[in-house]
């Protein structure tokens, strides 16, 4: 697809996506009730993905505030929704619906990789967060599509969050070995070929088995902070070079934005593209966020949900990246070397699973 | 043969087991008064030695290996050998090529702070140690002969002797402030246990420069390992290494007190003792308080920090006063120059602020500076911040400045019996009790809160390598052993 077909695309996707939303016999509660105070009209002022600036930063607080019920849009009333929750927050979880739309996300994550990049058939491990998350359901439903069943084990970020909070990093290094060496037991007790995790837990893996020697295949990896040293590490040491790796940026709002293939003169610096049209990336100035920052500057990373299960427009990630352009593989931005925001000028807690 | 120095900024690679490891990850040390970028500095993550300590430590050949069968007394002489290329000669660091000893102070001073006169002495503290090498394992293992670490028995004054290494190797988290501590780990080679160094910050001139003249005098790269990491990291070289020696403040201390396998050198708070049976002398003991305090830019966890007095304690802080005024702020390149600035002017102003706020509770005056004027403790010079040499009169040791240690030349000065002195110091890394009283040096000598112990006007900050500093290393390193054979 090339940019131009992929604009069209996009503001076509846009206009639909809106009607959908902000119409009586579709929309949720809350965003028909949100048209009523907003003192205009999104279905006819939304023409083209620009048009979204119209639209203020979505908090994802409300996701904290309101019930889920009233996210439900019409269309979807008597169908029973999964509630997905975020990762490490504590207190009252922030929590979306959803019905779908992780099956359309990681179908379309699993073909974009070859039958051989996770082989077909071959066992799959998830090693991270499950309970209540997006990620448990998405994984297996990944493996299934490609003809595999998932083996799983947890680990409760919250927990981790608050032990190393409070000071307790004795507590949170056994925690993570007691994830860990559950998750050596499957390996060596299962037959396994991909795996699911964060990039800490892969490196605590791999220092207790090889995982080429152990017949893994290919490694789906996202959760924390890249930098191109560590992407490199984990490729040529972790790895061991032999083992397909898939780093990827998600969360719960978004699904997951795939990396582009590395080539030598990335130099391991990682570019992921968002599901376009169903999630749009933009990196913007912090203090201008309708301004995109320029092609190679680092800026603060905004996501745009357009689903029909779901809406939320123009969020404020926690993330900086650097714009970067569209690709061979994605006809459009991409955000890459992501890391969280203001992590240059102050100390952020992250990546602790 | 070496290449040219360029001028080019000099790049460290990490090195692992002997082998240069090139990151993307780079820090820039800077010059501290013109911001310039004197190097690069490949940064590892955590996983890197993680990785590296783990896999030897599971199946690949012992570290002890890699020297080799080169023999302890081999390793002497090349140490000796070294010794003259860290002094004298050239080493090769990429991007730069041949750094001569003129060059490894004017950037090792650039980049600490630290004026060229104590780069020049902290360096002649390493090589002494290089070249001396085999009395100063002498000293820590009381005189075993050096082929024990050969064959690990030996017979010694007729007693048959066995030692074991307590660790595959020794791990050092080194900090910027004293290019001197490497002196530290330096036998360690001798003994034939490999070496993980941890640059500081602003100083990763002096272990790459000792592991280059190692190497080019002939012991085996694989023995050396240089990483330049994250707290992380560090964390990780200490978990996972045999042995390590950290540097820290209390918190560090506290951190690893239960860890049998690290030694930490924190806050020293040496002290001078002056007994009841000289202080009318004092005055002739006046070189040695000011030295003991501001020599090497009174950086160091053996400068004395605090001096207990059984009287004249006014008239003693006045004094020193007075000969500290006379030290001034010169530039880095000044030959009389001896005081550091601070690579770091945020530390000087918390060190400037946390004075003032001492104060502030009664019980202490600040002679220094009632003798140089209000707010003159902090100066400015050639775009760097220096903290100039202060004396505190307190009333006790438990006021808030009475028993601390800052990074410059800081004393204080309190007045106690001689009798309360001992149950009252605390925890003191060196004492220097100037006293003739036998009956008290006894006492002393029984005291198990003072680490090292001078009788008589001696500086605290002499050191004599011979000696344990925070601990033997031989003893941190070796654990005897009993052996019988039928």
């Amino acid at each position: 697809m090339d940019l131009e077909k992929a604009k069209q695309v996009l503001d076509a996707y846009v206009r639909e996506m809106i009607k959908w939303h902000f119409s009586e016999d579709t929309g949720c509660p809350f965003w028909l009730n949100w048209k009523k105070e907003a003192g205009w009209d999104p279905v006819a002022e939304i023409k083209s993905y620009e048009d979204m600036m119209r639209f203020d930063h979505f908090s994802d607080e409300t996701l904290r505030d309101h019930q889920p019920e009233e996210f439900v849009p019409k269309a979807f009333l008597g169908r029973p929704f999964n509630v997905f929750e975020t990762g490490g927050t504590t207190g009252m979880p922030k929590q979306r619906v959803g019905w779908d739309d992780y099956k359309v996300d990681y179908s379309e994550f699993s073909d974009h990789y070859s039958d051989d990049f996770f082989p077909k058939g071959e066992s799959w491990l998830m090693v991270g967060p499950t309970g209540p998350r997006r990620l448990r359901l998405a994984i297996e439903h990944l493996a299934n599509v490609r003809g595999s069943a998932c083996y799983f084990v947890d680990l409760d970020p919250r927990w981790v969050k608050r032990l190393i909070s409070e000071g307790h990093y004795d507590m949170a290094r056994k925690y993570q070995e007691h994830v860990v060496d559950q998750a050596i037991t499957i390996i060596k007790g299962r037959s396994i070929g991909s795996i699911f995790t964060t990039p800490k837990l892969l490196e605590s893996i791999a220092e207790r088995v090889s995982l080429p020697r152990m017949g893994i295949k290919g490694v789906f990896a996202g959760g924390t902070t890249m930098t191109p040293q560590y992407v490199r590490f984990l490729i040529e040491e972790v790895l061991e070079g032999q083992v397909n790796f898939a780093p990827t940026y998600g969360n719960t709002l978004m699904g997951l934005a795939i990396s582009r293939k590395l080539t030598p003169e990335d130099n391991y610096s990682l570019t992921y593209y968002a599901p376009q049209p169903r999630a749009i990336l933009r990196v913007v100035n912090p203090e201008k966020t309708k301004e995109t920052v320029a092609y190679g500057d680092y800026g603060r990373v905004e996501l745009t949900t357009l689903t029909k299960e779901f809406f939320v427009p123009r969020f404020l990630e926690r993330d900086e990246a650097i714009r970067r352009e569209p690709c061979h593989e994605f006809a459009w931005d991409g955000v890459g070397d992501v890391r969280p925001f203001g992590a240059t000028t102050k100390k952020v807690i992250e990546g602790v699973y | 043969m070496i290449a040219k120095a360029s001028k080019q900024v000099p790049h460290f690679q990490a090195i692992r087991s002997g082998v240069p490891y090139s990151s993307l990850d780079v820090a820039e040390v800077r010059d501290v008064r013109t911001g310039e970028i004197l190097a690069e500095v490949s940064q590892v993550n955590a996983g890197v030695p993680r990785r590296d300590l783990l896999l030897s430590n599971r199946g690949k050949a012992k570290p002890r290996t890699f020297f080799n069968g080169l023999t302890a007394k081999e390793l002497v002489e090349k140490t000796k050998q070294a010794g003259e290329i860290y002094l004298n000669g050239e080493i090769e660091i990429e991007g730069y090529g041949a750094q001569d000893s003129q060059a490894y102070i004017e950037l090792l001073s650039g980049s600490t702070g630290l004026p060229k006169s104590l780069c020049l002495l902290n360096m002649e503290k390493v090589y002494y140690v290089l070249t001396h090498v085999e009395g100063v394992i002498e000293g820590l293992s009381r005189g075993l002969d050096l082929t024990i670490f050969d064959n690990n028995e030996i017979e010694h004054l007729g007693v048959p002797v066995c030692i074991y290494p307590e660790g595959e190797e020794l791990a050092v988290i080194l900090p910027s402030n004293s290019p001197g501590v490497n002196a530290l780990w330096i036998p360690a080679i001798a003994m034939k246990v490999p070496v993980i160094l941890k640059p500081g910050r602003e100083d990763p001139w002096t272990p790459y420069r000792l592991i280059q003249s190692m190497v080019q005098a002939g012991i085996p790269k694989e023995v050396f390992s240089f990483y330049p990491t994250d707290h992380a990291g560090s964390e990780a070289i200490v978990e996972l290494s045999g042995r390590s020696i950290v540097f820290g403040g209390d918190a560090t201390v506290k951190k690893y007190a239960s860890n049998p396998n690290v030694e930490t050198h924190g806050t020293g708070r040496s002290k001078i003792l002056i007994g009841e049976d000289l202080i009318e002398n004092w005055r002739d003991y006046l070189d040695v308080l000011v030295k003991s305090v501001a020599a090497n830019g009174g950086r160091s966890c053996i400068n004395t920090s605090c001096i207990v007095v059984p009287k004249y304690g006014d008239e003693i802080a006045q004094a020193i006063a007075e000969a500290f005024a006379k030290i001034e702020a010169k530039s880095l390149d000044d030959p009389e120059a001896g005081l550091a600035g601070f690579a770091n002017p945020t530390m000087a102003e918390w060190i400037d602020q946390s004075i003032d706020e001492g104060l502030e509770t009664s019980g202490a005056i600040d002679l220094t500076t009632k003798l140089r004027g209000p707010g003159t403790r902090k100066v400015e010079l050639e775009n760097m911040t220096y903290l100039l040499p202060t004396v505190v009169r307190c009333d006790s040791l438990e006021h808030p400045l009475g028993n601390t240690e800052f990074l410059f030349p800081y004393v204080s000065v309190v007045e106690m019996p001689q009798t309360q002195m001992i149950d009252n110091i605390g925890f003191t890394l060196v004492a220097t009790a100037i006293t003739n009283d036998e009956h008290w040096k006894k006492e002393l000598l029984q005291t198990r809160h003072i680490d090292r112990l001078n009788f008589g006007p001696m500086p605290t900050c002499i050191v004599k390598w011979e000696m344990p500093h925070e601990g033997n290393l031989f003893e941190f390193l070796f654990k005897r052993r009993a052996l019988m054979r039928a």
